[in-house]
């Protein structure tokens, strides 16, 4: 039984909790959105990005962020909007790369579309750029093998698996996630890793997430 | 009032298990809330079921109220509407007035917390008496377009401040200290939130002479011009043209707020020829609120300005359809379309309102929708974990904080 199999280290749940920080800092059309993007702290960047994964559980997997919802919604840009919205995320291993990305993406547009520039939002609706402050603590929970890490999983909050899962990886720049990889380093077992750092968590709701791993440790647990 | 626990039958049990982590790292710091009222308004809300639940964390919250005469409560109503971007006279005078209050409450108000968390415009001088301790200014009203000269007045206590907290990102502005959002919140197992058997509700109505018998329109806020209740009247009759409906206009008056009996009062004549519209001035009766939002079929926010709208929030919990202003923070609260409908006129209320009318599937969906809007984002659970985290980040600066 492989949810039996005893960790050479175990796992210890950690919440990731987020406070939102102002700047101050707006925009009101494309052209300053670009020179922002640029500018901003990386914080900035990743709190526009992964916002709706956490705060729009109901309507994720859409809208995917911040960028392309206001392109789309407020300045009425639909295909800079898909463009935003399409970016995969999973290819981009920092904030760096993905901020590198969205700037070139809305860079391109402007050359293509010159008039693009001239569209300006009402009042209010404007782009407002926050930060995200993280606040990483351990839980009381700690697990040595596979049975116990799903035992867990069903009752521990979603902040807890959106830190190991998104933050650890793109935020905290781990080469994978952290239950892939104290499954691969600890449990010995690469194939259940590699089958979890698989698929795209940013097109699932953070509940159906949870589920997912659910379905394919317990599957190994039973095999 | 319920207990914390109460609440895992809402959000969970780890939800609990996680604030409870996080009043273990407050444990040693005293916090110190002041305001200016202690009924009346959301702020004051707010704190009665805020300070007691950080309590049962373990965090070590007392709360205060400065005082302040006719004179300077009229001082800070100016303040408040002009801050709201209305037209006011605000003088040299009332200025002077406000200082010298101020003075007063910095001579007569004992600052014991290493965190003074002081909300609003009214107590703002306080700091004046910051020492080594932090301090916290938590603005409830919306600055989008405030008057300069009151903003600018008020600015040079904000800055003393080590951070500032506001409702909705359209209310920042650049600032040399840290600014965070954070939205307010309803409580769901308070008297105005809880599930109400339909009795209750039923006994209500019948206290107020509202019959069933037709659709019943509603807006609940204080008797405040920038809640525009003269403007829900003319939404509402502009429906009356073509559906028969009634209008419920529910509310009570703030003890910092002047102006509010002069505006029921205007309220009161415009309504006076329609046995249709049922003005009711509730003495701080939270159940009553609640069975008037329960029995609504369309929930009415149409303020001219808005720091935050709960009433908005409170509606959505119920699983109402909401018609609301696009200002302040209610944006926040509604996806127009997806979890309420907002709106910029009277023109477009009344249009909203009889779409809702006229097509209750698409009415219950907004409804529903908005309920799980709320769950997940606006409920006390998570205020409490905001006003926490925002107290650790007064030790930390930086931007990912590790508490090991």
């Amino acid at each position: 039984m492989s949810g039996l199999i005893k960790a050479k280290e175990p796992f210890r749940f950690c919440t990731r909790l987020h406070l939102s920080e102002l700047t101050g800092l707006r925009a009101t059309a494309l052209g300053q959105l670009l020179v922002l993007v640029k500018e901003v702290p990386g914080s900035c960047i990743y709190h526009h990005t992964h916002r709706f994964l956490q705060q729009h559980q109901f309507l994720s997997p859409e809208p995917p962020n911040d960028f392309a919802y206001w392109v789309t919604d407020i300045l009425g840009e639909d295909e800079l909007g898909e463009r935003l919205a399409s970016i995969d995320t999973m290819q981009y291993s920092s904030i760096r790369d993905l901020r590198e990305k969205i700037a070139s993406s809305i860079e391109n547009y402007l050359k293509d579309n010159p008039f693009a520039k001239l569209k300006f939002a009402r009042t209010g609706e404007e782009f407002h750029f926050i930060k995200s402050v993280s606040f990483i603590l351990p839980t009381n929970y700690i697990v040595y093998d596979l049975k116990e890490f799903t035992e867990v999983l069903k009752k521990i909050t979603i902040d807890s698996i959106y830190f190991h899962i998104f933050e650890a990886r793109l935020r905290l720049e781990k080469p994978t996630n952290d239950f892939s990889f104290w499954i691969e380093n600890s449990l010995d077992d690469k194939g259940l890793a590699d089958e979890i750092s698989g698929f795209d968590p940013y097109t699932r709701t953070l509940e159906d997430l949870r589920n997912k791993i659910i379905q394919i440790v317990g599957r190994r647990i039973t095999d | 009032m319920a207990k914390i626990e109460e609440y895992a039958s809402l959000v969970g049990q780890a939800v609990i298990d996680d604030l409870s982590l996080l009043g273990e790292r407050l444990k040693g710091k005293a916090i110190q809330h002041i305001n200016s009222t202690p009924v009346g308004g959301g702020v004051a809300e707010i704190l009665n079921r805020m300070v007691p639940l950080l309590r049962e964390l373990g965090v070590d919250t007392k709360w205060d109220v400065i005082k302040g005469g006719e004179q300077f409560f009229n001082v800070t109503k100016k303040f408040h509407n002009a801050l709201h971007g209305r037209t006011e006279e605000v003088t040299r005078r009332d200025f002077e007035i406000f200082m010298e209050t101020s003075r007063e409450n910095i001579e007569n108000v004992n600052i014991y917390g290493d965190i003074v968390f002081v909300h609003d415009p009214q107590p703002i001088a306080l700091i004046k008496k910051k020492a080594a301790n932090k301090w916290l200014w938590r603005c409830h009203v919306d600055v989008s377009n405030p008057n300069e000269r009151v903003w600018g007045f008020l600015m040079d206590f904000i800055v003393q401040y080590d951070s500032a907290v506001f409702s909705a990102p359209v209310f920042s502005r650049k600032l040399p200290i840290r600014q965070f959002l954070i939205s307010p919140s309803i409580d769901p197992l308070s008297d105005k939130n809880k599930e109400l058997p339909q009795e209750t509700v039923d006994s209500v109505l019948r206290k107020y002479d509202i019959k069933k018998d037709k659709p019943i329109i509603t807006q609940v806020s204080r008797f405040d011009r920038l809640k525009d209740p003269l403007g829900v009247i003319e939404a509402y009759l502009q429906v009356k043209k073509y559906i028969d409906c009634q209008l419920v206009l529910a509310g009570g008056t703030a003890e910092d707020d002047p102006e509010g009996f002069k505006v029921l009062s205007e309220v009161k004549e415009k309504a006076k020829s329609d046995p249709d519209i049922h003005i009711l001035l509730l003495a701080q009766n939270d159940i009553e609120v609640n069975a008037l939002q329960k029995a609504s079929d369309v929930i009415v926010q149409k303020s001219l300005r808005e720091g935050f709208g709960l009433t908005v929030a409170e509606a959505l919990w119920k699983g109402k359809p909401v018609v609301a202003s696009n200002v302040g923070g209610i944006p926040l609260q509604i996806k127009h379309k997806y979890s309420g409908l907002l709106c910029h006129s009277v023109e477009g209320a009344s249009f909203s309102i009889k779409q809702l009318l006229s097509s209750p599937a698409y009415a219950k969906k907004l409804g529903e929708n908005g309920r799980e809007h709320i769950k997940n984002n606006f409920l006390i659970t998570r205020h409490l974990r905001d006003y926490m985290l925002l107290f650790l980040s007064l030790y930390h600066p930086e931007d990912i904080v590790h508490l090991c």
